[in-house]
């Protein structure tokens, strides 16, 4: 911890750092829906590296961030038909089980290991969002077998032109590989995977772009279920960070959800690449003792 | 191949069952934490000597607060801290009742691979949930 960290600490009440990760997870919430990712891509290397809290607790609080935001949005994903279960659960088996073992390797390894890897993996993250063009209506000449015999097709109605687009997958084993990795990102550094999830699926496996962003989530809803676990078993859930983390998220979701529809979806994206280049080199150099 | 039937009556039930899971595992999150912020229920931890642990690892607060790892906090129910646990339980394990809950359903489909991957989705869950899996530092 730093000594402005730890000097504002040790003189701030209690009370003050749970009311001030209430309102920064009210307007990450606000900010995450517009810029299309997740809240615990943001939470963990913007907590990690502000807030005086343990990277433990940090993680958990940002695994059932990602989880409740998932959990809120599937049953209507699932009923439009925009989360596929066929596509879903096969990847979610292998990405939820490899969760499980980077849930346990996070809290095995030292803290400042942790810390220099996360902050890799968010600007690792910000290149996949700036360099990523997601296609909306990827080709697939032919499905392979894999996808067929796990009944990986379907239709969905697309909502914008009312007609109804048939798809199906190709590159199976590889996205299967790929949810692997993914599932054991999730685990160790508590982010939900949607930056992940929605290019292996759009992009790898051929999977419409609307379908891609809806089965993405929910996947995350069973993939950072099992991982949560790991936490929650460890002690690493700590309900003073993640109660007022996850509501805070998700009321300034439901605000997020609403300014979708006046502002420049691009200019948010901006703003959030931005903060999390920023909160991705903090966690690296906090990590490397080099601005702790 | 032929085609299997849409999946839709699988995609409901899943998505009814979820949605009453997340709502009633949100309702006890906010329940519990208030509980706990008022002191309207004693809580494990008592809330002014937070600032000492979070800064600390896992096993450390599990050290200083007697707690045990895995289901140690279910013993320590109904304090409010712990109540506020059991909700994120409940949001972690509702989709475990999701997924036996559409199994029947690929089975009468004569989905077998389908039905098979629910169950082992519900053992990764499962045996995730269960404690037995420990990495601490």
């Amino acid at each position: 911890m730093g000594a402005e960290t730890l000097s504002l600490a040790s003189t701030a009440p209690w009370w003050a750092w749970p009311l001030a990760l209430f309102v920064v997870c009210f307007f990450l919430g606000i900010i995450a829906v517009p810029a299309g990712v997740g809240g615990g891509v943001l939470f963990v290397p913007i907590v990690a590296g502000f807030f005086p809290f343990h990277l433990d607790f940090v993680r958990g609080a940002g695994l059932l961030v990602a989880l409740s935001g998932a959990l809120a949005a599937a049953p209507k994903l699932l009923d439009n038909g925009l989360a596929n279960l066929r596509l879903a659960l096969p990847l979610a088996l292998v990405a939820s089980a490899s969760s499980i073992g980077g849930a346990m390797l996070g809290l095995a390894l030292p803290a400042n290991a942790v810390q220099v890897a996360l902050g890799i993996a968010i600007l690792g993250i910000v290149a996949v969002m700036v360099s990523v063009k997601n296609s909306e209506f990827p080709r697939v000449e032919r499905p392979d077998r894999l996808s067929q015999a796990l009944g990986m097709y379907g239709v969905f109605r697309d909502g914008a032109t009312g007609r109804e687009v048939s798809w199906q997958v190709h590159r199976t084993p590889l996205g299967l590989f790929l949810f692997v990795g993914i599932g054991v990102l999730a685990g160790l550094f508590g982010l939900g995977a949607g930056w992940a999830n929605l290019p292996v699926l759009n992009l790898v496996m051929g999977v419409p772009l609307k379908v891609s962003a809806g089965t993405s989530g929910f996947i995350l809803s069973l993939v950072d279920s099992s991982a949560a676990w790991i936490y929650l078993n460890q002690g690493a859930v700590l309900p003073i960070i993640a109660a007022p983390s996850v509501i805070g998220m998700m009321l300034g979701a439901r605000i997020g959800a609403r300014l979708l529809q006046v502002v420049r979806a691009s200019l948010i994206r901006r703003l959030v690449i931005g903060l999390l280049l920023f909160a991705g080199a903090r966690s690296l150099v906090k990590g490397l003792g080099i601005w702790a | 191949m032929s085609r299997p039937a849409d999946g839709m009556e699988a995609q409901r039930r899943y998505g009814a069952l979820l949605a009453w899971g997340t709502r009633l595992g949100l309702g006890l999150l906010v329940l519990g934490f208030v509980l706990y912020m008022t002191g309207l229920v004693a809580a494990q931890m008592p809330i002014e000597q937070l600032p000492e642990y979070w800064s600390q690892p896992a096993p450390e607060l599990l050290r200083r607060t007697g707690m045990h790892p895995g289901w140690g906090w279910a013993a320590l129910l109904p304090k409010s801290d712990m109540l506020t646990l059991a909700a994120i339980g409940l949001l972690a394990g509702c989709s475990i009742a999701c997924l036996l809950a559409v199994i029947p359903v690929f089975a009468r489909a004569k989905e077998r691979v389908l039905a098979s991957v629910c169950v082992l989705e519900v053992l990764v869950l499962v045996l995730a949930a269960s404690g037995v899996l420990t990495g601490a530092h």
